[in-house]
């Protein structure tokens, strides 16, 4: 006779927000396994109905902490996509520039903080900095010189007050970027160190066959705007969203579960963008990953980790030469006219694509919002994840397997407090 | 010898205010404030050698009870300071800092006891006269 297990994780460490997840197994047979996101709807889309279309973007920067820059930039870009106008030379290089800035601070933080406990055998990173304290000082370093690029050009690093419909309110000098350039300098080798000594750490053997779905540009990596595409052949603008990705509502999430019309679950986040775009990495970040030892693609979830220090290596890159670049534009915006129109926008949130959606009527007016945050996006392939590693592994004790689930949610490095919040974990043994 | 004030405390939580309060009304002391009790806080007290930190409290005392620690000495009790539920606290922070060798000399944590946290700007009554008897007893000091 099989036995029946159940596991259960009430809070789940080192993710954003709170949230839960339950396994029941008969012997090696999953009979039920839910990541549970229960945190109470925050009704943004709803509070965002009747308010002006350039208020969205500071509105939605609420909904993150961490990554309030994504909200931002999606807002902008629908709301400009429903006007006609785009951002060019130094407004659009600013947009770019301080996208790095959230990136560097957003992945360091989760490659340090909240991810390597997790393979150095750690159940924080208070309880690793005793062994590892050079790391924890270059994680906290780094994560500061992201932030001083999001205060400089946004005015604050959580929720940043200086972005508007159209570009800024005031756009730096050439000179005040420039006193970032040291600072980045030491980042950039700080994160090409930091992806070779991630790279050498134990990680499981676990591969999974997933869709890969992120924005591609044409002339560069892409960060804040770029068309949807996958390595299954989707390839849409931003503004064909609706025709090939669904939302649904199950009982066990507070946050809708995304798929692909076709019925599949996608995976967004680091590994989708390098596994389709890592041709474009800056030539730093591109040898560093080779060095590393990834290839074209990466499938382990559990090296996700070395795709997010690739990425840190390839925001200080990128910075570098966006300041290196930099001509302070005339105006620190553009006009932008509202008209009546839908307006859709995606950018690359750290964890993966954010996409927006506006209906504005003619006086500029918001009437519908649509916000799809990555980790709602990602709650499905979450689940297969967990299903697929449980396969083989059910000799594990409860403790073990408990702490291995958790570590493969971790690799998403959820923002349930974006999502919604909260992570309870429960696992069943029949 | 530099000495800093750092008040944390969300100022739109009633009572979670009282440490932003504190760093708000001591006259002899250089003060900041902070609304989160997170690793941040290490890049403000470098370069000092005194750190009062004030934050508010929870641990099943009386509203406006101060507690008084010298973090320098020891670590905190865990559970008392009202902490944040997704970030790092001053607690977690403290303890951080001491093993990376960048806790000031002499760390002082009052924590206040709160009445209310519900959404709102304004201390209730006990709090506001803690914060008001902390504020003196740091000026006077």
């Amino acid at each position: 006779m099989s036995v029946e297990r159940e596991i259960a994780v009430d809070y789940l460490a080192r993710v954003e927000g709170e949230g839960a997840m339950y396994l029941k197994l008969r012997g090696e047979e999953v009979l039920d396994l839910k990541f549970k996101i229960f945190e109470p709807p925050r009704f943004y889309e709803a509070f965002l109905r009747g308010r002006r279309f350039s208020e969205a973007p500071d509105i939605t920067a609420r909904i993150c902490g961490i990554c309030p820059i994504a909200y931002q930039t999606s807002a902008c870009n629908a709301m400009e996509s429903a006007a006609g106008v785009e951002l060019t030379g130094g407004l659009r290089a600013l947009r770019r520039l301080i996208y790095c800035g959230e990136w560097i601070e957003s992945h360091s933080l989760h490659v340090f903080f909240l991810h390597a406990p997790d393979f150095l055998g750690y159940d924080s990173a208070l309880a690793m900095a005793n062994d590892f304290p050079e790391q924890v000082q270059m994680g906290l370093k780094l994560k500061k010189i992201g932030n001083q690029i999001m205060t400089l050009i946004g005015g604050r690093e959580i929720h940043p007050i200086n972005i508007r419909v159209g570009g800024f309110f005031r756009v730096p000098t050439k000179t005040e970027l420039e006193s970032l350039v040291p600072d980045l300098e030491w980042a950039l080798e700080a994160a090409m160190a930091t992806t070779k000594w991630i790279s050498d750490l134990p990680f499981p053997d676990f591969e999974r066959d997933y869709e890969f779905v992120a924005l591609q540009h044409p002339d560069e990596y892409a960060i804040h705007e770029g068309r949807i595409v996958s390595n299954r052949g989707l390839d849409i603008g931003v503004d064909e969203w609706d025709d090939h990705f669904e939302e649904t509502h199950v009982a066990w999430s507070n946050a809708l579960h995304a798929r692909r019309k076709n019925g599949g679950a996608y995976h967004l986040g680091p590994m989708a963008r390098y596994s389709l775009n890592s041709e474009q990495l800056t030539p730093a970040a591109k040898e560093i990953a080779r060095v590393a030892g990834l290839g074209p693609t990466c499938l382990n979830p559990f090296r996700s980790i070395i795709v997010r220090a690739v990425e840190i290596a390839f925001a200080c890159e990128e910075a570098l030469r966006l300041i290196d670049g930099y001509v302070r534009p005339e105006a620190p915006s553009i006009e932008v006219e509202p008209r009546d129109a839908i307006g859709h926008g995606a950018s690359e949130a750290p964890r993966g694509t954010l996409y927006h959606q506006y209906q504005i009527d003619s006086g500029g007016l918001i009437i519908d919002a649509h916000i799809v945050p990555p980790t709602s996006q990602n709650q499905l392939s979450i689940e297969d994840d967990l299903r697929a590693y449980v396969v083989g592994r059910t000799q594990l004790t409860d403790d073990q397997l408990q702490w291995q689930l958790e570590q493969a949610i971790r690799c998403y490095d959820p923002c349930i407090s974006c999502a919604t919040h909260f992570l309870d974990l429960t696992v069943d043994r029949e | 010898m530099r000495k800093l004030l750092i008040g944390v405390g969300n100022p739109t939580r009633g009572d979670d205010a009282a440490g932003i309060e504190v760093a708000r009304r001591v006259r002899r002391v250089e003060a900041c404030q902070e609304a989160s009790g997170s690793y941040q806080l290490m890049d403000r007290w470098d370069g000092a050698d005194e750190v009062i930190l004030v934050d508010a409290a929870r641990s099943g005392a009386p509203a406006g009870t101060i507690h008084r620690f010298e973090a320098h000495d020891e670590p905190l009790p865990g559970g008392v300071l009202a902490t944040s539920t997704h970030s790092v606290g001053v607690i977690e922070t403290i303890e951080m800092a001491r093993r990376l060798g960048r806790l000031p000399e002499r760390v002082v944590v009052y924590g206040i006891e709160v009445a209310d946290l519900s959404p709102g700007v304004g201390l209730s009554d006990q709090v506001e006269a803690a914060v008001n008897e902390l504020v003196a007893e740091i000026d006077h000091a």
